[in-house]
């Protein structure tokens, strides 16, 4: 399966296991940012980790502070190998776009429609550098 | 339609200082976002100070370096440390240090010592109708709903970008067509006691974050004004479990002189109308503690307590010995009032831990406890207690909480919603 996606942030590519979350996250609060693991007791994927994965989010809640978990996730190499978002999400993101501003090497960030999101579940995807997203058989 | 940046911008953000930086990371989010320009900004309220990680840190520096200072009134958010040493917070080298440099940083670059959530009780208020770049999600909740002022949901680092560029994406909140009610969120079903309990307004807040998303709404039913600290306690809530950036209550808050007023086109898209049972629902959904037995700590002020807050915590203790810690978290606007007053001493001779500049879900403060028990009457405690402390919470009003800490174990007050 593949698709191309509007590219929200520019970043580099990357390939890693799908993590299509069912509920939206605040990151703050909700990620762990040392480790990327999610700490939200109440969300359904509490405990899955989102280093390294292609991390589908369907959309955003609480804290102004979700970039710079995400940035703390970047310098600290536990970042998504990318990010898929249903819509552009100006928090989160900032994340990447200061990270960008620092000199670090920060993943690309697409827009999906969330209704594609569950084609992606459990397998694993690669992402390029120009949007296309590709499923490994 | 596409950014266009003014003559000046573009060369303000074509440079290689501070400023350039800031620029950029403005136009960049303005461009992600959709707007067309900046517009100028009145003030700020930077949320950035708060350490996550060296990464912040690195960014704040980095600003300073540059030569960056902020070009409009910016008071900052809480930090990791209590820098007035009011409470210990467990927090070691090397972050300790990280954590001073970059609350240091944020002072380089010209911010006010505030270092509170709640802002706008410590003397920021900008005016009804102003366009400001605010962060912290109480904090932009309050500035939207409850003063007027129009700001979006600033995310770190884009909040001091803002305040050094003085400009901000004309985007969203700022715009008069966005900051109509789409929803009715009707509480005229739930009974008089309930809606005139303390806990109403934090419950409430919670259960609409999680019904409205991210759209504006206007509350309706409400038939007298609950207070400032009450409107704070439901902003934040709602701002917790949603991404609420700004609420209406008809006839309190001052766009919504009514409900038509303030609803796109007269009419609702949507009507939620609240029952008893929505609301007890809520209620229960602010507590994770499995067993109810014992408690170890309670934990109140998210946001920031108020003077009069105080003053309600003080009276409900009554001068007894707490057999559980109160941590009593608020700002050192409040904390010069407490100790002219003799107040801080009379709390802290009882058990209450004040907590300045930071609060105990943002920075390690309370004992590393395995299992542990948190209570609060803080709808927003509730909701990242349990993921930044690894305490499971459970909540009650401010009086069944000071009860609590005096036992030593949950007392509840029943109050049917």
């Amino acid at each position: 399966m593949s698709a191309l996606a509007e590219i929200l942030v520019p970043g580099r590519a990357g390939e890693g296991e799908a993590l299509v979350l069912t509920a939206p996250i605040s990151f703050w609060g909700g990620v762990d940012p040392q480790s990327g693991r999610i700490a939200d007791v109440r969300h359904p994927q509490h405990g899955e980790t989102i280093a390294g994965r292609v991390l589908f989010l369907p959309g955003t809640i609480g804290s102004s502070s979700a970039s710079a978990v995400l940035m703390e996730l970047v310098h600290n190499g536990h970042a998504p190998a990318a990010l898929v978002l249903h819509e552009p999400d100006a928090i989160l993101l900032l994340g990447l776009i200061v990270g960008r501003e620092m000199g670090w090497r920060t993943p690309v960030a697409l827009r999906l429609e969330r209704g594609a999101f569950a084609a992606y579940r459990g397998k694993r995807v690669s992402v390029a550098d120009d949007g296309a997203l590709t499923t490994a058989i | 339609m596409s950014l266009a940046l003014s003559a000046e911008e573009q060369a303000i953000a074509s440079g290689q200082d501070g400023a350039a930086m800031a620029m950029r990371i403005v136009a960049e989010s303005a461009a992600l976002l959709g707007a067309p320009r900046l517009i100028p900004i009145a003030s700020a309220h930077i949320d950035g100070a708060l350490y996550h990680g060296d990464s912040g840190t690195l960014f704040a520096e980095r600003l300073v370096e540059g030569g960056a200072r902020v070009a409009v009134r910016a008071t900052l958010n809480v930090g990791a440390l209590d820098l007035m040493g009011c409470s210990r917070v467990r927090l070691e080298e090397p972050a300790r240090g990280m954590a001073r440099r970059m609350m240091e940083a944020y002072r380089k670059l010209g911010c006010e010592q505030s270092w509170t959530c709640a802002p706008y009780q410590a003397g920021h208020r900008p005016a009804l109708g102003s366009d400001v770049a605010w962060g912290e999600s109480n904090a932009v909740v309050f500035c939207n709903s409850v003063l007027g002022a129009r700001t979006n949901r600033y995310g770190d680092f884009l909040d001091i970008a803002c305040a050094i560029s003085g400009r901000a994406p004309d985007y969203g909140l700022h715009r008069v067509e966005n900051r109509q009610a789409r929803l009715v969120f009707d509480v005229s079903g739930l009974s008089a006691s309930f809606l005139g309990s303390e806990i109403a307004w934090p419950v409430l807040g919670s259960l609409y974050g999680r019904e409205v998303g991210n759209a504006v709404g206007v509350v309706a039913g409400v038939s007298s004004h609950p207070g400032e600290d009450a409107l704070k306690a439901f902003g934040a809530a709602a701002a917790s479990s949603g991404a609420v950036g700004l609420f209406h209550i008809a006839g309190v808050t001052p766009e919504a002189p009514d409900a038509e007023t303030i609803l796109a086109g007269g009419r609702p898209e949507t009507v939620i109308r609240v029952t008893p049972e929505m609301a007890a629902k809520a209620r229960a959904g602010l507590s994770t503690a499995i067993t109810q037995t014992a408690i170890d700590a309670v934990a109140i002020g998210s946001p920031h307590l108020s003077s009069a807050e105080f003053d309600a915590l003080e009276e409900l203790i009554g001068g007894r010995r707490l057999h559980v810690p109160i941590y009593a978290c608020t700002g050192r606007h409040v904390l010069t009032t407490l100790e002219r007053s003799g107040q801080r001493k009379a709390l802290e001779a009882s058990g209450v831990v004040i907590v300045a500049d930071t609060c105990v879900v943002v920075t390690p403060i309370l004992p590393d406890l395995a299992g542990g028990v948190l209570m609060t009457n803080s709808g927003k405690f509730a909701q990242y207690a349990p993921g930044n402390t690894g305490y499971a919470v459970l909540y009650g009003s401010l009086a069944d909480c000071v009860e609590s800490a005096v036992a030593g174990k949950p007392r509840f007050t029943d109050i049917a919603a």
